[in-house]
């Protein structure tokens, strides 16, 4: 385990450095020069010039790289030339309201994946499987900024229920700050949800035709024990790491669900970013979701030693 | 596993054949698989089955609702949505299909690679895929569409790219299961040279999680060309395809939901379809099921 | 419970959580939806169309413009040109302070216009350019000195190169100023969320604070046109900017709301390649002027309007619309006639020429584009529509590496701000690649001259060389499409997009 674990932390290190060479290189080969579009309407050659200096855009790539990663080891992921803000301050300011909208997804995810997934695969090919099924595909098939449009037309629009968007702190009105989240956080759970309802479902499955279920049926255990204590027990392993890996997704930015509904968070910053060619943006927000998902990665790894015992020994 | 490895081996019928013959018995994967079929045989014969040109204009027909002579009504510039639905059929097909295609030719022969050669090609690729796994999926992609300009067959690219290290995970883990399995060891015992034991032996534990994969891997790219669309990176005008259409009638969806509402089925029923087959394909291709 | 009383119930709650939401303080809030998220709020270096309608509420110019597009008195009350048209007095308005309490003055004046032309990375150092040095007459008098006479000056000092900050706080502030700006406008900046929102609070001691009646503006942007107009619906925001044309009609018939139009000063045009790269020598658009002229009159600028527009906007065929007074009235908009662009087509040899059309990935533009594609393809021309990233599109445009671009300008209140940068040689915004001499020197005599009915001549003059040889096809003037709720009264529309706080108020 702990020998594991060592091998796991030393890959760490070598994964965010691709990731970095990775975001930094097609950021910075995107077709479009950033200081044109930081140049606004009038396009002024001399302020163009002013803004590539102040980007360094005028040295050649690895050397920017290189001035980039230094900048990174001593805390310093540059500043956002558009907002004329430090990156880190960035994240500080949006990373609360993203955390928040990720927990509320994957619980709502989690509530309704699965619990699906645990009945469709014990009531296989019967009506409550097909009912789940048919959630979780409506789930998948749904496109995110589909729903949110819709889901704002009816409750904001047509019943007037709940804001059409705007973040509140939850600090500052919690009632206002879950009425802006419930719906975003909606719309991405319901995604997530279809995901881990069929995993579960067909990691149950996996399980429950295995020989130890088998074992622990013909010993006669009652059909609710097998199920809950024997097969999900086991079954919940894959779609534990997969919630972990999902938490990750979210937490680099619900891009397009945060656009919709104008919820400041990492998503809509980097899209914006991407957009306008704000480099140290980009670049900043990515190596720092990229930290927390392989952390979150390597926590679902221990998680999965402590749920499934047979890998323990 | 081990029992359909097991079962590769040469014996009356093929696996594959036992497969499809477990497939046809499944109601809900035969529904799947009519639906599929329909949009492929709808794709194709477009250009007879369309009622009108998807991109014939009529200033005097902007966003009028269904009517007989245009049953799904028509767009902002006054053009037919069935005849665009009909025609978007295409380029949403192309979308799931080549992306995932691609990233199967990436992931597989690479996944494998770093399966079966373990040491140092392992470690170097499985960095590299960790790091675009802990790249967001659609950031990732946004930045390749971004990069290679705004089209469909672009952003068919993006997505393809983007998609690949799941497969080069999927395929690794799965050969570093199968390899140390007795019948892989007897192959190399008895002299095989490593790309035949990689190809004939470990590569077809592959397929069956690959075909699941593949199958949610196109209904996620038909998504996701629906959302690099929406932001301006996918299929460009006047061609036709779901996802723009979706695009463009999120500006309408209270005057004229028509425009939105055929896209978005045919979204739903094309990704619900290729989830109905899949589904079926997993139980299929799993022999522990017919016992 | 009976369905009545639940909706009873409801309705109760929901009021009830609206007067939570509002407890902090009974004040008038108002809650302005904007279309993008602004740039950085220092008037030196702010580049953004959109950041200007902040500091309309943040920072007073020394003048403003009125409905007609008239010059009118802010900070400064009074102006004098000198007879040579070389220097500028101002007689400033007394008692006027900044939002940290210091005095605005002539030294201030000196000050601002100096940082604006020497400033790193000023975008106002062109707009300043003609103007040599700043003297303080008196405390409250300040002189522009001017290298040669400039009539646009006047517009540009009612824009931000006319905006005041506090010298202390931007000295202090250096180049971070933006983050924390202190102007001497109606509302003083009190914090922004990036992309989420700018809020402001009425500053006490504005020179004019009988005008403004509400304690707070809060700017949110949202950028979807969709969700914008539904918190407005669902009672999240008061005001909106830019109503998409397609939900007017239905914005207008609902008695809940007001919607407000005025004809922009900017335009809507497809910049054709004339010049800017050998391209130009190249393709049938960049080398043969009649193929310009028959692909403008291939065009239906009216079918064009209403199916893009659906009527909001106003057909135009120059840089400023039909109704401005430097309009050039011997060259009125061309009508459509296919024969005729097909017979040009025939003269010059290529009945089928092909257009790339470079269009940005918004909606508006591909829409334009589809309209234009079809349009054009009825007198022979083969427009293939080229989507591109606006990023990416400003680089081809510099280089040259176009046919046909679908580009707008939001205007400027003086005509010279819609055509020079545009159409003298070189000029950063001239994509088209046009040059002509006799053109550079009208438009240098158009800016040197004062005179109403002489600058329109000179106008007259350009306007028969530049709308003949078509580096820019005028096509419409958008109108500014506001909706605000019926409670809001003394919204003034402006031409120039801008929302002025003076006068608005909840009834």
């Amino acid at each position: 385990m702990s020998t594991y674990l060592a091998r796991r932390l030393a890959t760490i290190l070598p994964t965010l450095l691709f990731v970095t060479i990775l975001i930094f290189s097609l950021q910075q080969l995107l077709p479009g020069d950033p200081a044109k579009v930081l140049a606004g309407e009038e396009q002024d050659p001399a302020v163009i010039a002013y803004l590539q200096k102040k980007m360094h855009l005028d040295q050649p790539l690895p050397v920017r790289y290189v001035y980039w990663l230094g900048g990174v080891l001593t805390g310093d992921l540059g500043e956002s030339l558009r907002m004329q803000k430090p990156v880190t301050a960035l994240i500080a300011e949006k990373l609360p309201v993203t955390i928040e909208l990720a927990l509320i997804a994957i619980v709502i995810a989690l509530a309704i994946g699965i619990p699906a997934g645990i009945v469709s695969a014990v009531y296989k090919n019967r009506w409550p499987d097909y009912l789940a099924n048919a959630v979780a595909l409506w789930g998948l098939s749904t496109p995110n900024f589909w729903l949110g449009i819709m889901l704002i037309l009816f409750f904001s629009v047509q019943l007037g229920w709940l804001p059409a968007s705007g973040y509140v702190s939850p600090f500052e009105d919690l009632r206002a700050n879950l009425a802006a989240m419930i719906m975003p956080a909606f719309v991405l759970g319901n995604a997530i949800a279809a995901v881990l309802m069929r995993h579960t479902r067909s990691a149950m499955l996996q399980v429950m035709s295995s020989d130890y279920v088998r074992t622990a049926r013909a010993k006669g255990l009652n059909e609710r024990v097998v199920v809950l204590k024997h097969a999900l027990r086991n079954a919940l392993t894959p779609v534990v790491t997969l919630g972990a890996l999902e938490l990750g997704t979210l937490l680099s930015g619900a891009v397009l669900t945060e656009q919709v509904f104008t919820i400041p968070g990492f998503g809509k910053l980097i899209v914006d970013a991407v957009f306008n060619r704000d480099y140290a943006v980009v670049q900043g927000v990515v190596l720092f979701t990229a930290t927390a998902y392989i952390a979150l990665n390597l926590l679902a790894d221990l998680a999965y030693f402590l749920i499934n015992p047979r890998l323990r020994g | 596993m081990a029992t359909l490895a097991i079962d590769a081996l040469p014996r009356e019928a093929s696996p594959g054949a036992r497969a499809l013959r477990r497939l046809s018995r499944r109601p809900s994967a035969m529904v799947g698989l009519f639906f599929v079929v329909f949009f492929v045989l709808l794709a194709i014969l477009a250009p007879w089955v369309s009622p009108y040109d998807p991109l014939a204009t009529s200033w005097s027909a902007i966003r009028k609702a269904p009517s007989w002579a245009h049953w799904f009504g028509t767009d902002e510039i006054g053009r037919d949505v069935l005849a665009r639905v009909i025609w978007g059929t295409r380029a949403s097909l192309l979308a799931g299909v080549v992306s995932v295609s691609i990233s199967i030719a990436l992931g597989v022969p690479i996944g494998l690679l770093a399966g079966y050669a373990g040491r140092w090609p392992d470690a170097l690729i499985s960095r590299v895929t960790d790091a675009m796994l802990a790249t967001p999926f659609l950031i990732l992609a946004i930045a390749l569409a971004a990069f290679l300009g705004p089209s469909l067959t672009n952003a068919m690219i993006a997505i393809g790219i983007s998609a690949t290290p799941i497969f080069i995970r999927l395929t690794r883990a799965q050969v570093q299961t199968v390899k140390v399995e007795d019948y892989v060891e007897a192959a190399r015992a008895l002299g095989n040279p490593h790309p035949r034991i990689a190809v004939r032996h470990i590569l077809p534990n592959v397929v069956p999680p690959l075909i699941v994969q593949a199958t949610l891997a196109i209904a996620a790219a038909v998504i996701a060309e629906a959302s690099l669309s929406f932001l301006g990176l996918g299929q460009q005008p006047p061609a036709p395809s779901w996802g723009s259409m979706l695009n463009t009638a999120k500006n309408y969806v209270e005057q004229a939901p028509w425009m939105a509402v055929w896209p978005g089925l045919s979204i739903f029923l094309l990704v619900l379809s290729f989830n109905l087959l899949g589904d079926g394909m997993r139980d299929a291709l799993d022999p522990r099921e017919g016992v | 419970m009976t369905r009545a009383a639940w909706n009873r119930h409801l309705t109760a709650a929901i009021a009830l959580a609206a007067t939570l939401a509002a407890a902090p303080a009974f004040a008038q809030t108002l809650r302005f939806g904007l279309a993008e998220d602004p740039d950085v709020l220092d008037p030196t270096l702010a580049r953004t169309f959109v950041g200007r309608i902040v500091f309309a509420s943040l920072c007073d110019k020394l003048f403003d413009i009125d409905d007609k597009l008239n010059i009118v008195p802010q900070l400064a009350e009074s102006w004098q040109w000198s007879a040579d048209g070389k220097a500028l007095t101002m007689k400033l308005r007394p008692g006027v302070t900044f939002h940290d309490g210091e005095k605005f003055d002539a030294a201030a004046v000196k000050f601002n216009i100096e940082r604006h032309k020497t400033m790193a990375g000023s975008n106002r150092r062109g707009e300043l350019s003609l103007v040599s040095t700043v003297d303080v007459v008196d405390p409250m008098t300040a002189r522009l000195n001017l290298s040669q006479p400039f009539s646009p000056l006047l517009a540009q000092l009612a824009d931000r190169a006319g905006m005041m900050v506090s010298p202390k706080a931007a000295q202090a502030a250096g180049d971070k100023f933006g983050a924390n700006p202190v102007c001497s406008g109606p509302f003083k900046f009190v914090e922004r969320v990036a992309q989420d929102r700018i809020v402001l609070e009425r500053y006490p001691n504005y020179w004019n604070k009988g005008a403004i009646h509400f304690d707070r503006i809060v700017f949110l942007p949202i950028v979807d046109a969709t969700v914008r107009l539904a918190n407005l619906k669902s009672g999240q925001l008061d005001f909106i900017e830019r109503v998409a044309a397609s939900d007017a009609a239905a914005v207008s018939s609902d008695s809940r709301f007001k919607l407000s139009k005025i004809t922009e000063i900017g335009y809507q045009g497809i910049t054709l390649n004339v010049g800017k790269s050998d391209l130009a020598k190249t393709t049938a658009i960049g080398k043969d002027r009649r193929v310009r002229e028959a692909f403008e009159l291939s065009l239906d600028r009216d079918g064009i309007v209403q199916v893009v527009m659906e009527g909001q906007a106003t057909v135009g065929n120059q840089w400023v619309a039909p109704e401005n007074p430097f309009y050039a009235k011997n060259m009125p908009i061309p009508k459509r006639d296919v024969a005729k662009a097909k017979a040009l087509l025939a003269a010059a040899g290529m009945p089928n020429p092909t257009v790339t059309l470079m269009t940005a990935t918004t909606s508006d533009a591909q829409k334009i584009a589809q309209v234009v594609q079809v349009m054009a393809k009825e007198a022979g021309f083969d427009v293939k529509i080229q989507s591109t990233e606006f990023a990416t599109s400003l680089n081809l445009a510099d280089k040259g590496q176009f046919d046909a671009y679908i580009l707008a300008w939001s205007g400027r209140a003086d005509p010279d701000g819609n055509i020079y940068s545009f159409d003298a040689c070189k000029q950063p915004l001239n994509y088209a690649g046009f040059c002509k001499p006799e053109v550079d020197q009208l438009l240098n005599e158009s800016r040197t001259t004062a005179d109403v009915a002489a600058r329109r001549a000179t106008y007259e003059k350009i306007a028969s060389i530049v709308l003949v040889e078509r580096p820019i096809i005028y096509i419409y003037h958008r109108h500014w499409l506001w909706a605000y709720t019926n409670k809001l009264t003394g919204l003034r529309a402006i031409p120039d997009g801008l929302v002025r706080p003076q006068g608005l108020k909840f009834n």
